[in-house]
């Protein structure tokens, strides 16, 4: 069976060997596949996204061969992660103490969206006005 | 939004830009879109992309950011006309004047310290809601709402006032946003954030 992550905002699809669910029911990713679609690969010296490592103390917990524990994965970056087995899809989003660094930052954090007519338009490209974000709602 | 679309006539060529953002369905805003006649960036944000980056928990939210692309005020929850203003007291007039002012001379422009102290805070809870809300949409928009439903409900359990998520999902769980389970959720008390820019006892000063 695919696999579908939802990855902060990215859609990425895995085959059935890229992820799958181990004799526990857990979802596990290939280190290639997290490596090559999530971002992360797993070293020596913990998991690894370019230059930044996080340490591993407990290897074994993470990983079983080539395999990684997706949502063990999301406890070490102290990011959140929600898998529906049946559904087929996944997710890891935005920890508390990112969140928190980017908005305390005040960097607008850059974004992506279509109008009506599905042109793409981000914020960085109003880079040199003022821009005033509204975000409403029909509901 | 047509007060934003004249705000944006009477102000564009001073270097400001006002970009809206509808927390929805497209189908639920299209109308009201093309009858704006929106001439500024006017954007759908179905998957709620900005609520997270921004975390954004109410509607309408506002922000201002500099040309720099800092932010320099943040959530506001102000409204463009007075149409409800006898349910949430706020009056829109002194609120356009303060973004002309800020858009003319910097003014109402808030410090870091001050910007921070007023952002409302995310927990885990609302970090996982967010997560859960994501896989709600995904398996929604793929034209599975039973398999969706469980993720939208986890979602409002763990974020009980964030209102994207909890009055923001109930057009898409089959709900309505202004019948009886609105107002209930109004009882339970929503969140409130910490700024309130402009209420009809407190209007800006001269020059603020």
């Amino acid at each position: 069976m695919e696999f579908t992550i939802l990855d902060d905002g990215r859609t990425t699809s895995f085959s059935a060997d890229e992820a799958h669910l181990n004799q526990s029911g857990r979802l596990a990713i290939r280190a290639a596949a997290l490596d090559e679609k999530l971002g992360w690969s797993f070293k020596p010296q913990g998991l690894c996204q370019g230059d930044l490592c996080i340490p591993v103390s407990d290897r074994a917990g993470l990983a079983d061969g080539d395999d990684i524990d997706f949502a063990r994965f999301g406890e070490l970056l102290g990011r959140p992660t929600v898998v529906d087995s049946a559904a087929g899809v996944a997710a890891i989003g935005r920890g508390t103490s990112s969140q928190l660094a980017t908005m305390t930052s005040l960097e607008a954090p850059d974004f992506e969206l279509p109008d009506l007519a599905g042109v793409q338009h981000t914020l960085s490209a109003h880079r040199g006005k003022k821009v005033l974000l509204i975000a409403y709602a029909s509901w | 939004m047509p007060v934003w679309q004249a705000l944006y006539e009477e102000l564009g060529s001073e270097g400001f830009v006002p970009i809206t953002v509808a927390l929805d369905r497209t189908e639920d805003v299209r109308s009201y879109i093309e009858a704006s006649g929106a001439t500024h960036p006017s954007l759908i944000d179905e998957s709620h992309r900005t609520a997270e980056l921004f975390h954004i928990v109410n509607v309408p939210t506002l922000i201002w950011i500099d040309e720099a692309g800092m932010i320099c005020r943040p959530h506001d929850s102000q409204y463009a006309t007075d149409t409800f203003t006898a349910f949430h007291k706020k009056l829109s007039g002194p609120y356009l004047d303060m973004i002309r002012a800020w858009v003319r001379t910097g003014a109402g422009a808030m410090t870091p310290e001050e910007i921070r102290a007023h952002q409302p805070t995310p927990d885990d809870d609302a970090q996982l809601a967010r997560v859960e809300r994501a896989v709600a949409w995904h398996l929604l928009s793929d034209g599975r709402a039973d398999t969706a439903e469980p993720h939208f409900a986890r979602a409002c359990e763990l974020a009980p006032k964030d209102w994207t998520i909890q009055r923001g999902s109930m057009p898409l769980r089959g709900g309505n946003p202004f019948g009886p389970e609105f107002f209930a959720l109004a009882e339970q008390g929503k969140f409130d954030y910490a700024l309130e820019a402009i209420t009809p006892t407190h209007a800006p000063e001269e020059g603020e």
